[in-house]
């Protein structure tokens, strides 16, 4: 972190505005700071640490999954309430503190202003405000869990009757306290997202044009719209919910003139495309990483970009399809069938955008690539087994059994493990200077990736036979108590033990690199985005000269050049 | 450091300036919120027939003036913009201070007509139809306090002189909250 400071006194000459360079104070630079690089650290560590609490939490419930009834180091025993509240704050801490502070707050802080060549995001105290109240949400849902009663058991959807009222869910304190914290980490994306939008619609280097825009920059802003247009009607619910939970109004109350239904309405309108704003990052981080070690232009970016925007507004119509069995009528079913079905066209599209960057290119397999390429791989098998879950048919069979569970999956790892360890290894240079161990990142490559397919491989076949997803002990149902599905139960949380115990290398190396790792120049992939034209890591202020936008940002191996990339920054000869 | 703004703040690439931009976006975000509780109302409405029963208490007579105190509120609001743009602050924050005293206005009828709701029996959790009423005009008089509270702020800075395309972004923010009210007024104290 010292280098940082070095770099800024470096850049003490300052073309560009900031007149008073004067050193800040620790608490002012890393604790209330105003650099969006340093939010975006703030946005990053927290979402990893709100991460591993989660992963801790799966190792609970797993472990009573695959030994049902027997201790759980270092839990004990596992009682149905406890489960209960880890499943739901596993889904709702992955959702809401990993995925989406991870991969929307904090990679957009950081990238957007450096990839569109500007000094800063255009509100930084709105900025700094959005990651205090995102901090607040964290700590109101982590005391959730310590309060009587318990933490929240009610599933991360939260359907009434159940979270309405604590004489059926049992805790009093801890679904309003759950409810506030949802609530509170909207307004903080709210807060960033505004942020965002505007940052890039005004803000962006001269010359930039909408085409020359950096794809994962277009994915966190497509994002930034869709969570903005969709959570409104779930805040509007959440309000609702709170009232029934604390004033004891009905809006969700059948006896009194409420209907439940309607919050099942208002959570996945906002759910699914929810879905969506996690998933296009992702996307965008890989549209970074392949082109730059294929040394080959995005294959078709306008096709990436339009696909993008076709799967955002589409997302909008999909959301009935987790209530197929909710007692929807069966010719609404039939159109959000279609609508589920056609979702899958743009995002197949870009599956087929990125395949087709990797045909006749010269690959080069370092960390970041072999990432993004299980990225793609992984995601194919969350994609395809979506398709028999957006069928009504099939999806009545399969709801709420533990192949849905696999299937949403194969879409999040991929999205939020996967796809965030490309951006990490692949931006950790321009973070902190310094290169990650490409050895290690190998061997925690493969840790991941193959313990992922061993857990949730599996969880199909124990889904299809009939393991439902909200049980606590499965070995209840008689004919659940086959061998083979024991055996499958206990080779996924066998799995989920060496996948957890594979990111430790990963903590290891992340964190000593951080300090020792080996120097990184300012533009070590030789890549062409903006980011890499600031020094590494970026002084306050990013760049020591504004740079100006000349071509896309895909322009690596153009025929008649010399070097097989071209800056976007430099001017054409 | 803290009061440095970025180049980023004062770059405009759409022509629009960085603050109104931002605003739109708020407002834009507000919809939504506004939008799935009232569609939420407007489909349990046409659902049950008993909820006209319910509505036949409300008090029409206290909502049609504070439909009309809030229009006049926003016109006091056009006029402290006219006067900002034309660069005279002391005269804009005279006038946004009469939007203050409108949306004052507003809070104190309710104040009246919730009273007596209250006092004949109709609160939060009577029915459904009286939570969405608490619940949609509570969430609207938040943001008239809001914008209250802001445009007190911005009347500050204004008389100095100091901000004054502050004075523009309020006033579309009290015209939103105005629009809103546009809409609870038909859909919760006309339509019988």
């Amino acid at each position: 972190m010292a280098t940082q400071g070095h770099a800024a006194a470096a850049n003490g000459h300052d073309a560009h505005g900031h007149g008073d360079h004067h050193e800040l104070s620790f608490v002012q630079k890393y604790i209330f700071p105003l650099d969006h690089k340093i939010i975006g650290m703030q946005y990053l560590f927290t979402g990893i640490l709100m991460g591993v609490i989660g992963a801790l939490m799966s190792y609970a419930f797993r472990m009573q999954m695959a030994f049902p009834g027997k201790a759980v180091p270092p839990f004990g025993l596992i009682t149905p309430e406890f489960y209960n509240s880890m499943v739901t704050n596993h889904g709702s801490i992955m959702i809401f503190w990993f995925a989406m502070p991870v991969l929307i707050a904090a990679f957009g802080n950081f990238l957007i202003p450096l990839m569109i060549g500007c000094d800063d995001m255009v509100f930084p105290r709105v900025n700094r405000l959005s990651y205090q109240i995102f901090l607040l949400s964290a700590i109101v849902l982590i005391a959730s869990m310590f309060v009587p009663g318990g933490g929240f058991g009610g599933a991360w959807t939260s359907y009434p009757p159940l979270s309405a009222s604590s004489v059926y869910n049992q805790t009093p304190y801890g679904a309003p306290m759950w409810l506030f914290a949802v609530a509170l980490e909207f307004v903080a994306f709210l807060l960033g997202g505004i942020n965002f939008i505007t940052t890039l619609m005004n803000s962006r280097a001269p010359g930039m044009k909408m085409y020359n825009i950096p794809i994962v920059i277009w994915m966190i802003i497509i994002a930034s719209i869709l969570f903005m247009a969709s959570v409104g009607p779930l805040i509007a619910g959440a309000v609702m919910l709170l009232f029934d939970q604390t004033i004891g109004t009905g809006f969700f109350d059948p006896v009194r003139g409420g209907d439940p239904v309607l919050w099942q309405h208002l959570f996945w309108f906002f759910g699914h495309p929810e879905v969506y704003v996690v998933l296009l990052p992702a996307m965008g981080i890989v549209a970074e990483v392949l082109p730059v070690f294929a040394r080959k232009k995005l294959f078709a970016y306008k096709t990436v970009l339009w696909t993008a925007i076709a799967t955002g507004v589409l997302s909008f119509v999909v959301w009935a399809h987790h209530q197929f069995v909710a007692g929807i009528d069966p010719r609404m079913a039939n159109i959000f069938t279609v609508t589920t079905l056609l979702i899958s066209v743009p995002v197949t599209e870009m599956l087929f955008v990125y395949i087709g960057t990797l045909y006749g290119a010269s690959i080069q397999l370092t960390t970041p690539m072999l990432f993004a390429i299980a990225f793609i791989a992984e995601f194919l098998i969350g994609g395809v087994t979506g398709i028999f879950l957006g069928a009504s048919g099939s999806d009545i069979y399969f709801h709420d059994t533990y192949f849905v569970l696999a299937h949403f999956h194969y879409t999040f790892i991929p999205i939020a493990v996967i796809a965030v360890f490309a951006g990490i290894y692949y931006w950790f240079p321009k973070m902190f200077g310094r290169f990650m161990n490409d050895f290690w990142g190998k061997v925690h490559f493969w840790g991941t990736a193959i313990p992922f397919n061993g857990i949730f491989l599996p969880l199909f076949y124990t889904g299809a036979a009939g393991d439902h997803r909200r049980s606590f002990d499965l070995l209840n149902f008689p004919e659940l108590r086959q061998p083979n599905l024991i055996f499958a139960r206990q080779f996924a949380t066998i799995s989920l033990l060496v996948m957890l115990g594979f990111q430790v290398i990963f903590f290891i190396n992340f964190f000593y690199c951080m300090f020792r790792g080996r120097k990184a120049g300012a533009n070590p992939w030789n890549a062409n985005t903006l980011e890499w034209v600031a020094p590494s890591p970026p002084p306050h202020g990013n760049f020591a000269e504004l740079p100006n936008c000349h071509r896309g940002p895909y322009e690596y191996s153009v025929p008649g050049r010399e070097s097989d990339y071209w800056p976007q920054n430099e001017p054409a000869t | 450091m803290a009061t440095a703004i970025p180049i980023a703040t004062q770059r405009s690439a759409t022509g629009i300036p960085t603050g109104k931009l931002a605003l739109w976006w708020v407002i834009g975000s507000e919809i939504v919120i506004f939008g799935g509780l009232l569609a939420s109302y407007l489909m349990m409405r046409l659902m049950y027939d008993s909820w006209s029963d319910a509505a036949s208490h409300t008090n029409t007579v206290a909502g049609a003036i504070n439909t009309f105190i809030l229009l006049t509120s926003s016109l006091f609001a056009v006029l402290a913009h006219d006067a900002a743009e034309r660069g005279k602050g002391p005269q804009a924050a005279g006038y946004l201070l009469l939007t203050i005293g409108g949306g004052l206005n507003f809070l104190v009828v309710k104040a009246i007509e919730w009273t007596g709701e209250i006092s004949h029996g109709f609160t939060i959790t009577t029915n459904t139809f009286w939570s969405f009423y608490y619940t949609a005009c509570g969430l609207h008089g938040l943001h008239v306090i809001g914008g209250m509270i802001c445009m007190g702020i911005i009347a500050f800075d204004a008389v100095r002189g100091k901000n004054l395309q502050r004075v523009e972004y309020i006033g579309l923010y009290w015209h939103f909250v105005d629009i809103v009210w546009i809409f609870l007024f038909p859909l919760i104290y006309i339509a019988k």
